[in-house]
Parts: C-alpha cells; structure tokens; sequence
C-alpha cells in the first residue's frame, strides 16, 4: 500500500489511488481528488451525490450499481454522467473516498 | 409427509431434484419441481447457432425425461411466493405448500430496459443470440448478410455466461473469414467495463484478442438508447455508434414471480448467502443458479458446483445441523475464441483465472489461459456432458467442487 500527498494531507491509497482508510477522507481532499479526475469545481450538485454514496456505503457495505442510483431519485444518470464524465460511478466514488465498485462477473 | 418444492427445472433446478432424489427419505419428502415450459434448453449451444454448426435439434430436449420418476413434475406458471406463509401459487390458482423451497427460476434477457432497444428495428437489423428465437433469427439474417457496420454490445453486468459475447466476437470474426468477407466487416465490442471482461487478468489476454482479430474495443459505454431508425446506438455522455447489424446483450433479470413476491433486488436477483446459498429472506429459502445474487458467474457449470454444496445443506437443514460454508464461487469456462480453438477459465470468488493446466498439473489435458485446440473439444464434449452427467446431477470426472489451486500457476 502507498501513500500519498494531497491538500496537505497524508493519505493511504491503493494502487488505483482510491483511499484505503475512509477516517482519512475530508472535503479538501475531495476538491483535490475531483481536480486529479479533471472536475475543477465540485458544485452543490456533485456534493449531493458524494454524499448519498457516503451514506449509501455506511449503511450497506457496499456502492449503489448506476441502476440503483436512478432509483433513488437523487441523480437520473444522465446528469450523473455530466457530473463525472467518463465513468461516473468510478471517479465520484474516489473523489467520496470509498471503494472503487467492483462489477460483477 | 413433508413437502420440498423446487421452482425452475432449468439447469440448476433439475440437478437439484436428481441430488435429492437420492439422499432425501421417500417417506418422509415429496419432491415437487414446478416449470413453465416443456423444453429444455441448452443454453450453451445458442451460441453456435448463428453459425449454423449447431441446429435447433442440437439444444433442444424436453425437461420431463431428466426429472426422476418419484418427483412430482408440474408444468404451470408461478404467479407468487407467499413466503410467510409457505405457499406458492401457481397462475391457474393451484396452491403449494411447502416446508422447504428452492428457487432455481434463472435470469432472462429484458429488452424493454434499453429505450428503443425493442422496436422496430428488432429481429430485423438488431438481434440477440440468449434465447432460441433470437438466436434462430440472427442466423437467417446472417445467411445473406453481405457486409457493413457489425456491433456486439453489452448492456450491463450482470449477464448470464459473462464470456459468452466475446466468444460471439471470435466466432463472428472467423465466419466472415470463411464465408469470404471479413475484410467488408467492421467489427466492434462495446462494454459497460472498463476492458473486455471483469477479470483483470482475462481482460488482458482477451483484450489482446480483439486487437489481434481487429475487432475495436469500446470500453466504458453505459448505453442510454438505441435508435432504430437511423441504426445508431448512444451512451448516457452522448458517444453514438452506428451500426449496420447490432447483436446486444439486453439487461439480464431475475424472473418477474421473484419482483411479485418481494424477493428480488432492483434485478429481481434473490438475495442469498454467499457460501451457504440459503436465501437472506428466510431460513426455509434457499437459491441456486441464475436466480442468485451472488457476485459468482451465472453459468451451468456454477450451478453444478452448487449443487453439491445445497443438496448437502438441504440435509443439515432438515437433520437440524449447522449449514456448511463451502461453495466458494468456484467457475470453469471454454471461451470460445474461433478457428477451432478455445480458452478455459478457472477461477472463485478470491482467485483470480491465471495460467496452468486443469484438471492435473502439467499434463492437463487442458491449458488454463492459453488458447488450444483441445480446449475447444472440451468446449464441443461439455454439451454431452451437459445432457448426460450435468442434468442428473452425476459428477463431472476429475473436477472438484471447491476450485483447486493444483497446476495453476498462482
Ligand atoms: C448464450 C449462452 C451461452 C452460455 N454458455 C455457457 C457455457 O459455455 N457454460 C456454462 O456453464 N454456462 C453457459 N451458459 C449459462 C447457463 O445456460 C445458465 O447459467 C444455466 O442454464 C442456469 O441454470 P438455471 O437453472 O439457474 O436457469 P435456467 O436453466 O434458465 O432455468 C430457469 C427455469 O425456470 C423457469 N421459470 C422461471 N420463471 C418461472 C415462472 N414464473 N413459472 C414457471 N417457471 C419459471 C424457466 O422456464 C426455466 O426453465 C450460457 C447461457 C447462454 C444464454
């Protein structure tokens, strides 16, 4: 496991520089990571759906699959994807410190 | 007497009845298993359809003659569960009672997910290879077909068979070689992944694959609709595809009775415990096959391996024992790659498919990750194994339940 410097913080990440400690994770490392992902401003919008993953992941142990994101009624997925281009659920689940969601075989 | 009712005589359902046949007490248990339809399937051989190397006769079999003569077979639809009262009702009204229940009712395709998917386009320049009737049309069409834009996509995980499209691409590629034509086909493999296939290491060989056979790789497609009329297909980030035939892999989804009992996820896939495969719902429940909602492949030779490990459970559960938690997501699968060759996988839910030989270190006789010919007859054998060994719920010769680790190269 590596390390790593950003927003004057000192993270734990994997190799897919995704954090591996989520008691780590803050909103200055959140705008960091968003930069890193080329998403130069996290709008009220963005936060809204890092949250919902946050609280989706502490209650369930697991990400939300897209399908289960539009169910939700927080974000339908084509605003999803104009939020995080090219590979919503893989960038705003590093930018909310959670796990990168593993598809299933 | 004590009811034990399986729903679905599919793969994983009639292997159940001919395990239970034989380690429950006749006159203690009833066995009653419960499908829909006459036929049974094999799903496997869909995929050579198209080609024309395997005809309808291939893959067809009724279900009656693999289910044992001391189970009761009833062919009606499930309308519901009624699982707190331990009933399921049949759609002309039967009730069954049970007192234990295992559903085995599988995952089909669902082309009315993808807007416009269904339309006017379907069966006639767009077409899937998952049930007999598509697979049957594809072929017509690919019959005449002279050439142009030819599109494989895959909608989203998780599919039955997750090889299954890719070996289509293999297969595809080396028909139009035969018939002459490659060189007016341009092929194209869409995905939802990030690489060809979920498995890291796979998805590197098999990507090299696609290079190899010039079949363009457009990772990362989350589709939003198809178009019919103007034959293009679009991503949610407004990426569009044009196509001149496209063969899709519709969103894949437990059956309809799961939704209508309240026992499904958004997929009506059926919550189940990972190793022990009793349903997370209740204790009575237990799941098997495509039905799951495990993060194992949903293929025939998954189910096999579990149903070893729920025939033993169904037998704890009765005598009042701990369950075991032994399947471990075990998988082994011939992926087709053309030319008369094929690849096969090893892997569970922690082991990655790496290199080797299987069953028996170094003299195999097949060759883990590694294209051969004799991979591809094991491919061709694994049908008669299906109808004969599989279905009865016999075992399959030198191939363990938990996956082994001997000859791989780990
Ligand atoms: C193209 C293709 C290629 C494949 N290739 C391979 C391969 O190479 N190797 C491999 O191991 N696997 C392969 N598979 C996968 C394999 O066929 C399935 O995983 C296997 O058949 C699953 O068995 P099952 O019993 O869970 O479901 P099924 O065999 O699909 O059975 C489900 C049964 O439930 C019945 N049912 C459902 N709902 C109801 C209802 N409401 N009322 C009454 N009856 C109902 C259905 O009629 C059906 O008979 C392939 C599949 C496809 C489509």
């Amino acid at each position: 496991m590596a390390t790593k410097e950003i927003a004057g913080n000192t993270i734990d990440v994997n190799e897919e520089g995704y954090l591996t400690n989520f008691g780590q994770w803050n909103e200055a490392i959140a705008e960091a990571i968003a930069i890193e992902e080329g998403i130069e401003k996290l709008s009220e919008r963005h936060w809204v759906v890092l949250k919902y993953l946050q609280d989706f992941y502490k209650e369930n142990g697991t990400m939300p699959t897209i399908r289960k994101m539009k169910k939700s009624g927080v974000v339908d997925t084509k605003e999803l994807y104009s939020l995080f281009p090219g590979g919503p659920l893989k960038k705003s689940s590093r930018i909310a410190g959670l796990k990168k969601p593993e598809s299933c075989i | 007497m004590k009811n034990l009712l399986i729903l679905g005589a599919g793969t994983a359902g009639t292997m159940m009845a001919n395990h239970l046949k034989r380690k429950l007490n006749k006159k203690e248990w009833k066995i009653t298993i419960v499908d829909q339809h006459k036929t049974h399937y094999y799903q496997p051989g869909f995929l050579f359809i198209p080609f024309d190397t395997y005809k309808e006769k291939d893959v067809i079999k009724t279900k009656k003659q693999f289910i044992p003569n001391s189970v009761e077979y009833i062919e009606k639809a499930i309308e519901i569960i009624e699982h707190d009262k331990n009933i399921v009702i049949l759609k002309d009204g039967t009730n069954l009672s049970y007192d234990i229940l295992i559903i085995a009712t599988g995952s089909k395709i669902v082309p009315t997910e993808t807007d416009g998917l269904a339309g006017e386009g379907w069966q006639k320049d767009v077409f899937d290879f998952y049930t007999i009737e598509g697979a049957t049309a594809l072929r017509d069409k690919l019959k005449n077909w002279q050439g142009g834009k030819f599109v494989i996509h895959l909608t989203e995980m998780p599919i039955k068979c997750p090889v299954a499209p890719l070996e289509f691409s293999f297969l595809a590629d080396a028909f139009f070689h035969k018939k002459g034509i490659r060189e007016k086909v341009e092929m194209t493999y869409i995905t939802p992944l990030s690489g060809a296939f979920t498995k890291q290491n796979c998805s590197n060989v098999l990507g090299y694959l696609l290079e190899d056979k010039k079949i363009n790789l457009i990772p990362d497609f989350d589709v939003e609709l198809v178009n019919e009329k103007d034959n293009f297909i679009q991503s949610y980030d407004d990426q569009k595809i044009n196509y001149d035939l496209l063969v899709t892999i519709p969103t894949n989804m437990g059956d309809d009775v799961i939704e209508r009992s309240g026992l499904g996820d958004d997929l009506n896939f059926v919550p189940t415990h990972k190793h022990t495969l009793q349903s997370k719902k209740k204790e009575n429940i237990f799941v098997i096959g495509d039905a799951t909602d495990l993060p194992s492949s949903k293929a025939g030779s998954v189910a096999h391996f579990q149903a070893d490990v729920l025939t033993k459970n169904i037998k704890n559960f009765i005598n009042g024992k701990e369950l075991v938690k032994e399947f471990d997501g075990h998988a082994n699968c011939f992926i087709e790659s053309g030319f008369g060759k094929a690849f096969l996988i090893d892997f569970n839910y922690d082991v990655e498919p790496v290199e080797g030989t299987f069953p028996l270190p170094i003299i195999g006789p097949f060759s883990l990750l590694k294209e051969s010919r004799i991979n591809h007859m094991g491919k061709l054998v694994f049908r008669h194994i299906y109808w004969n060994m599989l279905l009865r719920g016999l075992p399959m010769p030198g191939i363990t339940t938990q996956m082994s680790k001997i000859g791989k190269k780990l």
